[in-house]
C-alpha cells in the first residue's frame, strides 16, 4: 500500500528544484535518469534544453548562472554521462560558477560491482567540486537538494554535485521544504569592522594607490559592483580589473585602466608594480596577474578583502585582511569614509595620475593597421562598435581571441562578460553563450572564438538551432592554435610543432549543415557588412572571418617576468626567451 | 619565497568533522591535492549523538602553508572546527604501537627489560615472540622502537598522534 504522503524520488526531486527556483536543466538522458526524464515529460515548471555533449551542459548551466547570478542546474546520467561533465565542474570549480550537477548512479546494490555505466563520480569530482552528495535513503533525498543549493551559492559560490542512485528516484519518500532544511554550513559575510576602519584609514593615506578588482565582486552581485562604482568614484583613484572582474566596473570610465596581468595593459600593470597602496577586493592573487611573484608590486602595502579566508596569504602575503562578502564590506567602507571625510593628499594623487598618463600614453594596445587582411584586433572592435548600443553578452572560448576581447572590449556593465579564466577551458564559449540566450531570449548574445576552441564543442550547433537560440558565433579564423603557435614564436625557437591545423571545416557550410546561417569575410572591407548581415538574422550565425596568422597578443609579460618587464609589440624583442625556470618554479 | 622555506615547523591539527562516508577522502585527497605533507593522521567517531568525527593531523609547513592548510580545511563542507594546537597552547598527545619482538634466550629477557623501563606491557607472547603495548609521547615510541631493533623486532603497528589541549575547555 503506498502512503499518502509519500512521493516517488524522481518527484521529490523535480518539486525540490522547483522549490529551490530552478526553471531551467541543460541535460543528456541516459539508462539511470530514465525516471527523473519520465518525471519531467510530466511536468512544464522546468524547461529542459537538450545538449548533444554533457560538457556542454555544465558550460551552458554556467552561462545561465553568470549570465543570471542564480544557481545553474544540470541532469545527466550515470558513467560516461558523468565523467563528460567533470572538465565543465572543473572549470566552475575554477571560476567560482554556482551549479548544481545531478547525476545518475547505479542502483544502491550495484555500487562498487563495476556495473553497466557504473563511475565513482563522487569520488572522481571531489577535488573538483565545492561539495559532492551520493543520496542512499529516498527520504535524505529532498534535503540533500536544498543543501546542495544552499552550499552552491553560498560563501564563494562553485559547483555542487549531487550522485542520484536509481532505486532512490525510483522508491517513495517523504518530501521536506527548504524552510525545514537547517544546514550547518554558513560563511561569515560580514567583515570585521575594526579591519575595514584600518583599510579606509590606509587608502586614505595613500599616495600612489590602485584598486584590484576581480571576479569576486561580481559573485557577489549587481549591488557590489554598483557600490564598488560608487566607492572608487568617490576616492577618485585608478581601478584594474582582472579577466574576470570585466564590467564590475565600467570600461568606459576615465579611472578604469584596463585588465591586468600577462595581457594587460602598461598603465595597468606598472600601477600595480609601483603602487604604495593596493585594494584587493575579490581577486586572487593568480599566476597570470601576479607575474614573477618575487617582483610583484614590490613597495606596496596590500589589502585583501575576500570571502574565501584560503585565499588570503595563499601566494602573497598582505598587510591587512578583510574576510567576508564584498557587497557588504565595501558599503561599511563607504559608511566609514563618509563618516571620516578623510583628507587625502591631492598633490600626491596628481603626480600619480600624471605618471599613469605617461603610461597610457604608450597606447600598448595598439596593433598595426590593414587594408588588405583582417587584423583580430580590427575586428573585435568593430564588433563592439556595431553591438555596444544592444548592450551584447559576451563569450569567448579560450586563446588569444580572449584576450583581444579582454583587452579591446570596454564593457561597462557586471554579468555580460563569460570567460573561462581558471581553468582556461576551449569549448566553453559556444555552450555558455547558449545558457545565456536560455536565460535571455531576447538579448543579443555573441561568442568570440577562435577555429580551434569552436570545434571543441562545435556539436552544440544542433541545440542552438533546436532550441531557437539565436546565438552569433564570431570565428576568428588564423589557421592555427593562435596562442600555443604565439609562444612557440616567442619562447620555442617558432617551432610550430602540432599547433597548426592543415584542414578545417568550411565554417559556412558547417553552420548550413545544422541549420544555421555562415558568412565569411576575407577583407576588412567585408568586416562591418557581415557583422550588420549576422545582427539581422534572428537565427543562430557562424560568422567566419579569415584572421592574420601572425598577429600576436601583447603587451605580454613572459613567463617569469615582472609586471615593470613587459613586451610591447612584435618589434620589442629585448625580453625574448626568458628561460622556463626561476628560482628553482618552473613556470607555466 | 626562500626565507620562508627555512622555518618550516610541525604542528599537530584537530579537525572535528561530520562522521559521514567521504570526508576523509576529502581530507587526505586536499592534502595530497595541494602538496601537504601528512606526518600523521589518525580519526575516530567521538560523539555517536551529534555523529562527530575528530582527526588529528600533524603536519610539517612554513607559516603560510600551516595557515593555507587551516584554511582549506575550514572551506571544505563537513569541517566544523579546526584548532591548531601547536600554537593555541598547551596540549598533550600520544600514540599507541603495538611492537612484535621474536628473540629467544638473553635477547628476550633484555627485551623484556627495556619494556619495563618504557612502561610497554606485554599483550601477547610466544616461546619465540613478544607482542609489546607501548603508549606515550612519538619521541619515546620511537626510542622504544629502536632499542627492539637489535633484540628480535620483525613488526611495528602505530596508531599515529591523538591529542588534546591541556585545562578545561573542550575544543
Amino acid at each position: 500500500m503506498v502512503h499518502h504522503d509519500t512521493m516517488t524520488g524522481a518527484e521529490i526531486l523535480l518539486k525540490a528544484l522547483v522549490d529551490q527556483g530552478v526553471d531551467v536543466i541543460f541535460g543528456y538522458p541516459g539508462g539511470a535518469v530514465l525516471p527523473i526524464y519520465d518525471e519531467l515529460s510530466k511536468q512544464n515548471r522546468i524547461r529542459h534544453i537538450l545538449v548533444r555533449h554533457e560538457q556542454a551542459a555544465v558550460h551552458a548551466a554556467e552561462g545561465y548562472a553568470r549570465s543570471t547570478g542564480k544557481v545553474g542546474c544540470v541532469l545527466v546520467t550515470s558513467g560516461p554521462g558523468a565523467t563528460n561533465a567533470v572538465t565543465g565542474l572543473a572549470d566552475a570549480q575554477c571560476d567560482s560558477v554556482p551549479l548544481v550537477c545531478l547525476t545518475g548512479q547505479v542502483p544502491t546494490h550495484l555500487i562498487g560491482n563495476d556495473a553497466f555505466q557504473e563511475a565513482d563520480i563522487t569520488g572522481i569530482t571531489r577535488p573538483c567540486t565545492k561539495h559532492n552528495y551520493l543520496v542512499k535513503d529516498t527520504n535524505q533525498l529532498a534535503r540533500t537538494v536544498h543543501e546542495a543549493f544552499h552550499v552552491a551559492r553560498s560563501g564563494r559560490p562553485g559547483p555542487v554535485l549531487i550522485d542520484l542512485p536509481k532505486d532512490v528516484v525510483q522508491n517513495r519518500g517523504l518530501y521536506q521544504p527548504p524552510s525545514k532544511t537547517k544546514s550547518k554550513y554558513n560563511p561569515q559575510v560580514k567583515g570585521d569592522i575594526h579591519a575595514i576602519e584600518k583599510a579606509v584609514d590606509l587608502i586614505a593615506s595613500a599616495k600612489r594607490p590602485v584598486f584590484y578588482v576581480g571576479g569576486g565582486v561580481i559573485n557577489s552581485g549587481i549591488a557590489a559592483c554598483q557600490l564598488l562604482t560608487q566607492f572608487v568614484r568617490m576616492t577618485g583613484f585608478p581601478c584594474t580589473l582582472t579577466l574576470m572582474g570585466l564590467g564590475a566596473f565600467p570600461g568606459s570610465d576615465p579611472l578604469f585602466l584596463g585588465m591586468l596581468g600577462m595581457h594587460g595593459t602598461v598603465e595597468a600593470n606598472m600601477a600595480m608594480h609601483d603602487c604604495d597602496v593596493m585594494i584587493n577586493i575579490g581577486a586572487r592573487f593568480d599566476d597570470r596577474v601576479t607575474g614573477r611573484l618575487n617582483a610583484f608590486s614590490p613597495n606596496s602595502k596590500k589589502i585583501h578583502i575576500d570571502i574565501d579566508p584560503s585565499s588570503i596569504n595563499k601566494n602573497v602575503a598582505v598587510d591587512l585582511s578583510i574576510v567576508g562578502d564584498c557587497a557588504h564590506v565595501i558599503e561599511d567602507m563607504i559608511k566609514v569614509w563618509k563618516a571620516r571625510q578623510p583628507k587625502i593628499d591631492e598633490r600626491a594623487l596628481r603626480a600619480w595620475w600624471a605618471k599613469i598618463e605617461e603610461w597610457r600614453g604608450a597606447d600598448s594596445l595598439r596593433y598595426p593597421a590593414s587594408d588588405t587582411i583582417i587584423k583580430p584586433q580590427y575586428a573585435i572592435q568593430r564588433l563592439y562598435d556595431l553591438t555596444r548600443s544592444r548592450n551584447p553578452y559576451i563569450c569567448t572560448e579560450v586563446g588569444q581571441h580572449q584576450m583581444w576581447a579582454a583587452q579591446h572590449l570596454r564593457l561597462d556593465s557586471p554579468l555580460h562578460w563569460l570567460t573561462s579564466g581558471g581553468l582556461g577551458t576551449m569549448g566553453y564559449g559556444l555552450p555558455a553563450a547558449m545558457g545565456v540566450q536560455t536565460a535571455h531570449p531576447d538579448a543579443l548574445v555573441i561568442d568570440i572564438a577562435g577555429e580551434s576552441s569552436i570545434q571543441m564543442n562545435i556539436q552544440e550547433m544542433a541545440t542552438l538551432v533546436q532550441h531557437n537560440l539565436p546565438v552569433k558565433i564570431v570565428i576568428l579564423n588564423n589557421q592555427y592554435m593562435g596562442m600555443v603557435r604565439q609562444w612557440q614564436e616567442l619562447i620555442h625557437g617558432a617551432r610550430y610543432s602540432e599547433s597548426h591545423m592543415d584542414h578545417h571545416p568550411d565554417f559556412v557550410k558547417l553552420a548550413e549543415a545544422f541549420g544555421a546561417v555562415g558568412l565569411r569575410a576575407e577583407r576588412p572591407d567585408q568586416v562591418d557588412g557581415v557583422i550588420t548581415e549576422m545582427l539581422a538574422v534572428n537565427r543562430p550565425v557562424i560568422v567566419e572571418m579569415r584572421t592574420d596568422a601572425s598577429e600576436n597578443v601583447f603587451p605580454m609579460i613572459m613567463p617569469g617576468m615582472a609586471h615593470n618587464e613587459m613586451v610591447l609589440g612584435q618589434e620589442d624583442r629585448s625580453r625574448d626567451n626568458p628561460g622556463s625556470e626561476q628560482d628553482g618554479m618552473v613556470l607555466v | 619565497m626562500t626565507d620562508a622555506v627555512q622555518d618550516s615547523n610541525r604542528h599537530t591539527i584537530s579537525v572535528l568533522v561530520d562522521n559521514e562516508s567521504g570526508v576523509l577522502a576529502r581530507v587526505i585527497g586536499l592534502f595530497s591535492g595541494r602538496g601537504y605533507n601528512i606526518e600523521s593522521l589518525t580519526v575516530a567517531e567521538v560523539d555517536a549523538h551529534e555523529n562527530l568525527s575528530r582527526i588529528t593531523i600533524v603536519t610539517s609547513g612554513t607559516r603560510m602553508i600551516i595557515e593555507q592548510i587551516k584554511n582549506q580545511l575550514r572551506r571544505l563542507v563537513p569541517v566544523h572546527k579546526v584548532h591548531d594546537l601547536t600554537i593555541e597552547g598547551p596540549h598533550v598527545s600520544r600514540e599507541l604501537a603495538l611492537i612484535k619482538v621474536a628473540s629467544t634466550g638473553e635477547k628476550r629477557v633484555e627485551a623484556l627489560r627495556i619494556a619495563d623501563i618504557f612502561r610497554a606491557r606485554a599483550i601477547d607472547s610466544t616461546n619465540e615472540s613478544f607482542v609489546f603495548e607501548v603508549v606515550g609521547a612519538t619521541e619515546k615510541v620511537e626510542a622504544f622502537i629502536t632499542l627492539m631493533q637489535p633484540l628480535g623486532l620483525v613488526d611495528v603497528s602505530r596508531t599515529g598522534v591523538v591529542a588534546i589541549a591541556r585545562g578545561s575547555k573542550p575544543l
